[in-house]
């Protein structure tokens, strides 16, 4: 039952295919679990199919076939306009190209989920705002992403994907974009961070020199998932 | 998220401005096109209007607009004393005689013979003067434009003269009677005299003007008076709409005007229109990264139409202030005196920039709407 109850992500012989004549078949029945607290990546080489997985696990996309269920509840039967409300109470992304509005500053940025949420502006900024600070933006909070370098601008990303204390933290190649340095920051962040005992993080990676914060590790092949193993190598950072 | 709809429209200036001043040209174009358009063909009902006294037209059974006259018999004018309902009718002239200063600078002019007792159909403004010096004999009043056409540079002065089919004539007054649609002066004078400037001919009575007896409706007299005598009877209003109509139909003013205004609002259709959905496909990375996040398709909607309302009101506000500043500009100048910025123009443009926003707003929503979220992952 405990076992149970600790798995945010179940996903059973999951299929996508996109086009009808000229079908691509992007997952090929993927069984794959992620449970809370627990740091899990999802490797494997381009266009294996990774963030495909991503997309239908967070109900970006329908699967052609098969089971997902986010912490008990099958995403892909709720209606669309209670997916999305479902999306944006559990779940925070972190996409490759940080995806920020440009118009908004740091602080406003990371308070877009609150203020989707129906939060008012001026509290939501304030509660991205401590949450900058905590990421070591406090000095960047009112600058625009124009004006911040790539980690910077992808720690803006992590506070938007956390501020609204989601149950699943996704990161889509959070590191494709930053220098190694930079990179290994921005991951001690996420796992600093979007790691709790109540909360999954999933991160997409084919970076090979950050695989040492995972503690679960999927690799996927060709629309599959070819093997799992527990990292023995995690690193905890604070 | 109307403040992330806002933020994101003005945070690239020059699409914004780009997009504002789209809407703002093709607003000030429509506008200025559509009141020149209606002021001009509003000209060729200026003497009419003119008229305040009188309410009724009564002419030949013929006559289409002001400017075609077939004169009437002189007992045509008692014959209208007599229906029910008038309280009174007077005659009134109207030929196109040459006027000539001494310096040899001449015009066709607008000569209105008005009843010599009562000077019923004189305009009410004079800028120098007084209609009761038409009394005089040989006397005229001559409208601003009209003076500063012949004596061009020259100040405003009574008692000079003009020559006018070998009468000589003295300016006893400066009137400031409505723009014609030619640009000819308009000579007022009494009606005895202006049958003498013109030159007699077997009838010259060119228009018979009544008044309804209080109480009683202009349109009833007008059947009467045509039941009655055979003659033509229109109200001031009908009148007016006659000469407008018969110029629409009749020359090449709306055919040009539309070209105009056609191209206007085609032209301000597909830049205004395809800038905003331009600007919405751009920021599709930003309503797709929206989506992932959990906005809902209603929620980017609004944000969608408050982005184009916001650069429409704003759009044609501009154009609206421009086209304003452009009339007041030429309202004081004497060829385009009395062209004005109508309401009803900017109504009318007011619904076509609400058109093409609308036209703007669905094919960007629809953009917005099918976008599949999941992109935001591609890079």
């Amino acid at each position: 039952m405990q076992e149970n109850q600790s798995i945010a992500i179940s996903c059973r012989g999951v299929q996508k295919h996109f086009g009808d004549r000229t079908r691509v078949q992007a997952l090929r029945g993927v069984d794959f679990e992620a449970r809370l607290g627990e740091l899990t990546f999802i490797v494997g080489p381009s266009g294996c199919g990774k963030t495909t997985l991503l997309s239908v696990i967070t109900g970006l996309l329908d699967p052609s076939d098969g089971e997902v269920e986010l912490f008990g509840s099958s995403a892909d039967r709720l209606p669309a306009n209670q997916r999305i409300l479902f999306r944006r109470e559990n779940v925070g992304f972190v996409f490759q190209q940080f995806n920020l509005l440009p118009a908004l500053t740091a602080a406003e940025n990371a308070a877009v989920p609150l203020i989707a949420a129906g939060m008012k502006r001026t509290e939501a900024v304030e509660r991205a705002k401590a949450l900058l600070d905590q990421l070591g933006l406090n000095g960047r909070r009112d600058a625009l992403p124009a004006t911040l370098s790539g980690g910077e601008q992808q720690r803006v990303a992590i506070a938007r994907a956390l501020v609204h204390e989601p149950r699943l933290v996704v990161c889509d190649e959070p590191t494709a974009a930053l220098d190694h340095a930079t990179g290994e920051a921005v991951m001690k962040l996420v796992a600093a961070n979007a790691v709790h005992p109540d909360r999954a993080a999933v991160v997409v990676t084919h970076d090979s020199r950050v695989f040492h914060f995972a503690d679960i590790i999927a690799h996927m092949d060709d629309g599959r998932i070819v093997k799992t193993e527990r990292n023995s190598k995690r690193e905890i950072q604070s | 998220m109307n403040f992330v709809a806002l933020r994101m429209l003005t945070g690239d200036r020059a699409k914004y401005l780009g997009l504002i001043f789209a809407i703002a040209f093709c607003t000030f174009l429509l506008e200025n096109q559509t009141s020149i358009f209606a002021s001009i063909l509003k000209r060729t009902g200026s003497q009419i209007l003119d008229v305040t006294d009188a309410n009724v037209w009564v002419m030949d059974g013929k006559t289409e607009y002001f400017e075609q006259t077939k004169a009437l018999k002189d007992t045509d004018l008692t014959r209208v004393r007599g229906v029910n309902g008038v309280e009174w009718a007077v005659k009134l002239f109207k030929g196109y005689p040459v006027a000539r200063t001494r310096a040899g600078k001449f015009a066709s002019c607008i000569l209105l013979g008005l009843d010599d007792a009562t000077l019923t159909g004189a305009p009410r403004k004079m800028l120098l003067g007084s209609w009761q010096r038409l009394n005089e004999p040989d006397s005229i009043v001559i409208d601003k434009a009209g003076y500063i056409l012949l004596f061009p540079g020259e100040p405003l002065e009574l008692d000079r003269e003009l020559e006018m089919n070998d009468h000589k004539v003295k300016i006893v007054g400066i009137s400031d009677a409505s723009a014609p649609f030619l640009s000819n002066p308009v000579i007022h004078t009494r009606y005895s005299e202006a049958v003498n400037f013109i030159g007699r001919e077997r009838t010259q009575l060119s228009y018979v003007l009544v008044r309804p007896q209080p109480g009683v409706n202009a349109e009833d007299v007008c059947r009467r008076i045509e039941a009655q005598t055979g003659l033509r009877a229109r109200t001031t209003d009908q009148f007016r709409w006659d000469c407008i109509l018969y110029y629409l139909k009749n020359t090449g003013i709306p055919v040009n005007f539309g070209i105009t205004i056609t191209i206007a609002l085609i032209v301000g259709t597909v830049v205004a229109g395809q800038t905003f959905y331009l600007f919405t496909l751009e920021n599709l990375k930003q309503f797709g990264t929206l989506k992932a996040i959990g906005v809902t398709n209603w929620r980017l909607t609004g944000m969608v139409l408050l982005q184009a309302f916001t650069v429409g009101v704003m759009g044609f506000g501009i154009g609206t202030g421009m086209a304003a500043a452009f009339f007041e500009m030429t309202l004081q100048k004497i060829a385009t005196r009395g062209i004005i910025l109508m309401w009803q123009s900017v109504a009318l443009t007011g619904g076509c920039i609400l058109f093409v926003v609308i036209i703007a707003s669905l094919l960007s929503i629809r953009r917005v709407i099918v976008l599949e979220a999941a992109t935001v992952f591609r890079g």
